[in-house]
């Protein structure tokens, strides 16, 4: 008995001694690690196995949240750290971070009313934010009323759905209505989890989703794909040049485009409120943090390489996932960057 | 085969002290938690001093905490869950200890058992998408009509029938200690002596009269015990809550509107949360939970206490 369990015993030591230099060797790359956000999750997934089927390179990601993340790469626990909400320059600095924008998503708000369908109802800034500050209780308010001749509103109570949980989506969300409305900006403000005035909170997209689908008179915000795969009641929204759009890839991609990542520094841009008449005023991209001295600079070569690949050919795969790719323009700006940006210990660029 | 001399005497006390060792740990254990949530509450608490636990604020963009919400939202959804899970499992262990036909006891006490092992997401998924929509469409509206109207308790029965709110969490938090306390129960109820019970009958009492009589005095301390066991996992269930609680972090008066909990709170914000504050104020929302369960513990032994004081009188 004792001697199985000594070999056993050996084995095991053999075995875990082997993964260990199989995992670190030196000059080649064969692993790259990220944490954070969750909301592009599926989408780094995706790349993350054509791109191993077709270099032999893995992807470690661990969607643990923004938050974690951004902890993450501080401590340089990963190679890559990933958030939804833009880093502002300053604490880029404090922390030696870089950031670039990968991916981008909308948010939707979507509502549950009986006798309306997608795309029917017309709302105004002003409207949601009263809605969400708890004014605007019945769907026959003449405010909403005035906006939508034509459309017959029942007189039933509006309760409002949001995030319980701390997440980009709602950062996003709060970004949008603290820029319209000065009272949001002062009683509420801007952030992953804020104290709402009103309503009821579910965990998740998954679970807006699903109180907005069972509760009459609801009004919720999700992210762009859960509307689309939950085939929820999205609304049009007015935008800053006064145009009624709604949510799809073209509003989307028109509000990147027509937002000034030239002038941004360190691409610290909100899609949120952006002008022509063709942008969705909740857009939002997901950001990439890396180390901007790197100690491993293969390493960073091969992160870069990465998303480099990501963003040349992963856009219809990222499509078929309802995620918006980075117009070519906004591409063209961050990979100019990562070659000033990103530095090995000697100051010698990383890229390309 | 039996060993002797040293060599037994050796493996004697390795044994000793490996099971004193395991003991030992449980303490060493809580006392770890504990130091490590003071630290990690301990900005919080300097901050906010004792209005943290009176104040229903929370308000992550200003950084204002309060864990008054989630406290009340604790208590209260335990109170019900209680309210709901005692007398039901009291019914269930009683009619399998003394009237149910014997060919039905182990079938019954199989189906608890199954309840029991079912994970409390399950609980939460069926209470959002199945128990949520039936109650919020035909109970609620008639609660809101009829107990709503009462004088003095009518404004915790009123407002819109969302079906999602703290009584609806309290209810699923009742249906789940259930399989805990009944399968309990049951066993304690089924070591009371036959020959005490027949006794009883045999001198006219009721069912009612062995149960009150001989039953309860005879397995008191475990019912109490049981009862607790109930509670604490009201208490900390945070999954099936988050599902059906509504998360708001609001002080309501009616039971029909959401609120939140202190673990669904936690698990709800922690992934997320920066900044020392906002993390600290989590873990001391952690901290009043331990504090909480504590209390609750101390409470069962003040009342065993109490009980066998009592005894000791009448003999």
């Amino acid at each position: 008995m004792k001697t199985t369990a000594y070999i056993f015993l050996m084995a095991m030591v053999a075995a875990i001694c082997s993964m260990e230099t199989g995992g670190s060797y030196a000059g080649e790359v064969k692993a790259i690690s990220g944490a954070g956000a969750t909301f592009p999750y599926p989408i780094y997934a995706k790349w993350a196995s054509a791109y191993y089927k077709l270099t032999g390179i893995k992807l470690n990601y661990q969607s643990i949240g923004s938050g974690g993340g951004i902890k993450q790469i501080k401590a340089k626990t990963v190679d890559f750290g990933a958030s939804d909400a833009p880093l502002k320059p300053e604490d880029l600095d404090k922390w030696g971070l870089f950031q670039f924008p990968m991916i981008m998503g909308g948010v939707v708000p979507v509502v549950n009313i009986p006798g309306v369908k997608a795309g029917q109802l017309k709302i105004s800034n002003k409207t949601l934010v009263d809605i969400y500050l708890g004014k605007i209780r019945k769907w026959n308010d003449p405010k909403i009323a005035s906006e939508n001749p034509g459309l017959s509103l029942p007189g039933i109570n509006i309760t409002v759905v949001h995030r319980a949980d701390g997440s980009g989506t709602t950062w996003i969300f709060t970004n949008f209505l603290s820029k319209v409305s000065q009272e949001w900006k002062e009683k509420v403000g801007n952030a992953k989890a804020v104290a709402w005035p009103t309503g009821i909170g579910g965990k998740g997209n998954e679970g807006v989703a699903s109180y907005v689908k069972r509760i009459r008179g609801s009004l919720g915000y999700v992210e762009y794909a859960y509307a689309l795969q939950n085939r929820l009641t999205y609304i049009k929204l007015k935008n800053r040049a006064g145009a009624y759009v709604a949510p799809n890839m073209d509003t989307f991609q028109a509000a990147a485009a027509n937002a000034d990542w030239k002038g941004a520094k360190g691409f610290y841009v909100v899609l949120t409120d952006q002008p022509g008449k063709d942008s969705w005023p909740i857009t939002g991209a997901s950001f990439i943090l890396l180390q901007r001295v790197q100690d491993k600079p293969e390493v960073a070569k091969a992160v870069l390489s990465f998303f480099d690949w990501c963003y040349r050919n992963g856009k219809e795969m990222a499509k078929k996932l309802d995620y918006v790719p980075m117009p070519e323009m906004v591409v063209n700006l961050v990979e100019e960057a990562w070659k000033t940006e990103i530095k090995d210990k000697n100051g010698n660029p990383v890229w390309p | 085969m039996i060993r002797s001399g040293t060599k037994g005497r050796i493996l004697d006390i390795i044994f000793a002290n490996g099971t004193r060792i395991c003991a030992l740990l449980v303490f060493l254990i809580i006392v770890a938690i504990m130091v490590s949530l003071l630290a990690g509450a301990w900005p919080a608490l300097k901050k906010f001093g004792p209005s943290f636990i009176i104040s229903s604020q929370w308000n992550p963009v200003t950084e204002q905490f309060g864990a008054l919400v989630a406290i009340y939202g604790t208590v209260v959804t335990s109170i019900i869950a209680m309210l709901i899970g005692v007398p039901v499992s009291f019914g269930i262990a009683i009619f399998i200890t003394e009237l149910c036909p014997v060919w039905l006891k182990q079938p019954i006490a199989t189906a608890i058992e199954l309840l029991a092992a079912i994970p409390s997401i399950i609980y939460g998924m069926w209470g959002l998408f199945v128990f949520a929509p039936f109650f919020g469409d035909h109970i609620e509206p008639w609660i809101s009509d009829t107990l709503g109207r009462l004088p003095v308790i009518g404004p915790l029965f009123s407002g819109p029938p969302l079906g999602i709110g703290v009584l609806t969490a309290g209810i699923i938090l009742g249906i789940m200690v259930i399989p805990f306390m009944a399968s309990v129960f049951r066993d304690l109820f089924e070591v009371v002596p036959s020959v005490l019970k027949e006794s009883a009958y045999g001198i006219g009492a009721t069912t009612w009269e062995v149960i009150k009589k001989i039953v309860l005095p005879y397995t008191k301390v475990g019912v109490v015990g049981a009862i607790m066991l109930g509670l604490g996992r009201a208490l900390g269930e945070t999954m099936a809550v988050t599902f059906v609680i509504g998360n708001a972090d609001r002080l309501e008066t009616s039971l029909l509107m959401p609120g939140n909990t202190i673990s669904s709170s936690l698990a709800n914000q922690f992934t997320e949360a920066v900044g020392e504050i906002y993390t600290s104020s989590l873990i001391a929302l952690g901290l009043i939970l331990f504090l909480l369960t504590f209390m609750v513990l101390a409470l069962a032994k003040y009342l065993l206490i109490r009980l066998t004081l009592k005894e000791g009188v009448r003999t």
